[in-house]
């Protein structure tokens, strides 16, 4: 410990933490544009210097550490002029669009500019133009919007492993681009939109549905169905100024009627039905031999990464279709049928944490007959789009239930919105598959939480299981080599591409807040711990669905349905 | 893949990152640019993704990305030719090809490059075609001068 002052106040704090994390603890804000919390500082932007008594010039304070006896001054009227002149200059080149940027509102340049002033062009610089590059399902790029903070490409190598974009060029002429400036599109870019969620400005965005989902929704000869991921009741409600956490589950179904959908259906029902043909799968695999250890196939980003990065394991990927895509396939069929629907006329969406389902939706073995199974894929962010566009106030809405049969579910499915969550929800159905009993205690702590690699082993009837739940694919990464090289006690492992899981989906309200995303991860766990049924297989209406439609798990309408193949990817990588 | 590249990789075994410049000098050097499948093998080799590869390799004025054309075109920007109008040389020729330092034209008979100085100071502003010098370069003669060298491919192909 030592004892440092700021701004002319004593201060406890660690020999040698960066002065920035000091400043955040005593609730004094310096503004930052290239830091990335638990990542190495850059010191790219220079927003957050600080003077530091008896050091010549200004000092990042994300990147300097502190001692004994240190005098800090965050805001002096020298540092506040330095961080002006750097969003003042930024400006400059900025395309002058704010008006027409999804970000209106959200910016953090917009923020920085007003909180430090800025009110006048004190320097005009020539317009930034780059070709936009909308050739991917996912993700848009705008590289004349961006200020070159670099937080992408550190969050697409360093979180993700993945490495699809860079700094190009040099001097006043870089970008941000992919190799030999080729379309997203072919690029090693898993869709994750992680990229988006650390952007500060407009240069990133998601490839917008929502017109599509709009022109359904007013034409009559459509039957519009939405399904909502399980993560999205605990996070739309921030995009509404909601505390962080709240869960807004009727709400959000009153809502989608008023917005003119036909049936409002839960993805977590889905869910369940992914852990009863997983947990089969997994029972079939340990039975038979294998390939081990199973690896879980819902977060489309990790099953591109795998096709592209990894094809020696793509046996080992579960063939369950991801909870998206099932609800999709059952709508389309079972449901169809059951209401004497021609599917033709049904247009699927989905409300979704994630910018990577949008090109999932696409993948063409996934839809049958010539038909994608998902006609379009919303994020969270584009939902409050919609809702906002229409006037509707969350607040004085009653809520509403969703639709049966697809809108009951088991609490088991809910936790599909979190990493550890559908490995907990398969060990319990998975123990009732090999012991015919239920777990004795349902909750798994050693899943939970934030980490990204948590692993256990556990003891389910004959079998000794060793089971890990990884999110962010560079962590992913550490564990298919430590396989790679013969670690062998992992039977089933989780993935989930962003880190914590979908709560921290790339098609979130944006935040790199921790506290924010523990709120969001404590709402789910609430909604298990006080569900009445709480394991997939203890689903009425999934118990239904086997009955009337599939059989049993691993059937061979289960199997058209809800089970597909992946394929080694070549891509630019 | 590429037999010479696989050759000037051998030289570097178990290379790391630092090697990376180097080795794209060699590759350069002898293919003339880096083409894809270069690229990409080296990035194989060192482990090191393709986006980061063409990061550092655009950020060097000296690495190129399409094979050089028929006639390879140098301007020299040193002091003395700057000095004689050769940024009026340069823009001239970049807007009667169409291309930037770096590239070649469509038809494959152009392409273009900057260099720090010839070393033929006297006769500036210097281009240099295919190694030959031209001295003395009036922008507005250059419409002329490519005209030239692309009768020379049509005769030939007579
Ligand atoms: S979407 Fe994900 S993989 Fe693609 S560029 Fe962004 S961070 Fe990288
Ligand atoms: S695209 Fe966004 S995150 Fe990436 S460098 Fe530019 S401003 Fe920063
Ligand atoms: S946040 Fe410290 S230099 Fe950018």
């Amino acid at each position: 410990m030592v004892t440092i002052e700021i701004n002319n106040r004593q201060v406890k704090a660690q020999n040698g933490e960066y002065i920035l994390n000091v400043l955040k603890r005593e609730g004094i804000r310096v503004p930052t544009l290239c830091h990335l919390p638990d990542l190495f500082p850059s010191g790219a932007c220079r927003l957050c210097v600080v003077e530091v008594e008896g050091v010549p010039g200004l000092v990042p304070s994300c990147a300097f550490p502190v001692s004994e006896g240190m005098k800090i001054k965050t805001h002096s009227p020298r540092a506040i002029r330095a961080r002006k002149t750097i969003v003042e200059l930024l400006c400059a080149n900025h395309p002058d669009d704010c008006l027409y940027c999804v970000r209106n509102g959200n910016c953090e340049l917009q923020r920085l500019a007003e909180e430090l002033g800025v009110r006048e062009r004190r320097y005009s610089g020539a317009k930034n133009e780059y070709k936009i590059d909308t050739s991917s399902p996912s993700i848009v790029r705008d590289p004349s919007k961006c200020i070159l903070c670099g937080k992408c490409v550190r969050v697409c190598e360093e979180i993700q492993g993945v490495s699809a974009i860079d700094f190009i060029g040099r001097g006043s002429r870089a970008y941000i681009g992919t190799a030999f400036d080729e379309g997203l599109n072919i690029s090693s870019c898993i869709n994750c939109g992680q990229c988006i969620t650390v952007c500060p400005t407009g240069a990133l965005r998601e490839q917008s549905n929502l017109k599509e989902v709009v022109d359904a929704l007013n034409n009559p000869q459509k039957i519009v169905i939405v399904q909502h991921a399980p993560s999205i009741s605990v996070t739309l409600g921030e995009e509404f100024q909601l505390k962080p956490g709240t869960d807004v589950i009727g709400i959000m179904n009153a809502a989608l009627r008023r917005l003119g959908f036909d049936r409002v259906f839960d993805t977590a029902f889905s869910a369940d039905l992914t852990i009863m043909e997983e947990a089969a799968e997994l029972v079939h695999r340990l039975k038979n031999g294998g390939p081990l250890p199973m690896m879980t196939s819902c977060s489309p980003g990790w099953i591109k990464f795998v096709e592209e990065f990894y094809p020696d394991f793509i046996g080992n990927l579960s063939t369950c279709r991801s909870p998206q895509q099932m609800l999709g396939a059952v709508i389309k069929s079972y449901y169809a049928e059951k209401q004497q629907i021609d599917a033709a006329h049904i247009f699927n969406v989905a409300i979704m944490p994630c910018t990577a389902k949008k090109f999932e939706a696409e993948r063409p073995e996934l839809s049958r007959n010539g038909r994608p199974d998902i006609d379009a894929v919303l994020t969270t962010r584009e939902l409050a789009r919609l809702i906002r566009m229409r006037g509707l106030d969350l607040r004085e809405l009653e809520p509403e239930g969703a639709d049966t049969p697809f809108g009951e579910r088991s609490s088991a499915g809910k936790l599909f919105g979190v990493s550890g969550g559908v490995m907990e929800a398969a060990i319990r159905t998975a123990h009732y598959y090999l012991t015919g009993s239920e777990l004795p205690l349902v909750k798994v702590q050693e899943l939970r939480g934030l980490s990204g690699i948590k692993e256990m082993h556990l003891q389910i009837g004959d079998y000794k299981l060793g089971v890990a739940a990884v999110s962010g694919l560079a962590n992913a990464r550490k564990l298919l080599e430590q396989i790679k090289n013969g670690r062998k006690d992992l039977h089933f492992i989780e993935v989930m591409t962003c880190p914590g899981g979908c709560i921290a989906g790339g098609g979130q309200p944006f935040t790199t807040n921790q506290e924010i995303l523990k709120a969001r991860m404590k709402a789910l766990y609430e909604i298990d711990r006080d569900a009445l049924v709480r394991t997939a297989h203890g689903n009425r209406y999934i118990q239904r669905l086997y009955q009337e439609y599939l059989g049993e798990p691993l059937s061979a309408t289960s199997h058209e349905l809800l089970h597909t193949h992946y394929f080694e990817r070549k891509v630019l990588k | 893949m590429n037999d010479k590249v696989e050759e000037i990789l051998k030289a570097y075994p178990e290379a790391h990152r630092d090697a990376l410049i180097p080795i794209l000098q060699e590759i350069q050097q002898s293919e003339g640019y880096l083409s894809r499948e270069a690229i990409t093998r080296v990035g194989d080799y060192l482990k090191l993704p393709a986006s980061k590869i063409y990061g550092v390799a655009t950020f060097y004025n000296q690495f190129r990305f399409q094979p050089i054309g028929r006639f390879h075109i140098m301007v020299c920007r040193g002091t003395a030719c700057h000095v004689k109008g050769s940024a009026k040389v340069l823009e001239t020729l970049k807007r009667e090809l169409k291309i930037e330092p770096g590239q070649t034209t469509r038809d494959g008979l152009f392409s273009l490059e900057v260099v720090a100085c010839l070393g033929a100071c006297g006769q500036a502003p210097v281009i240099a075609v295919n190694g030959e010098f031209l001295a003395k370069v009036e922008p507005d003669k250059i419409r002329n001068i490519l005209q030239f060298y692309r009768r020379k491919v049509m005769d030939n192909a007579k």
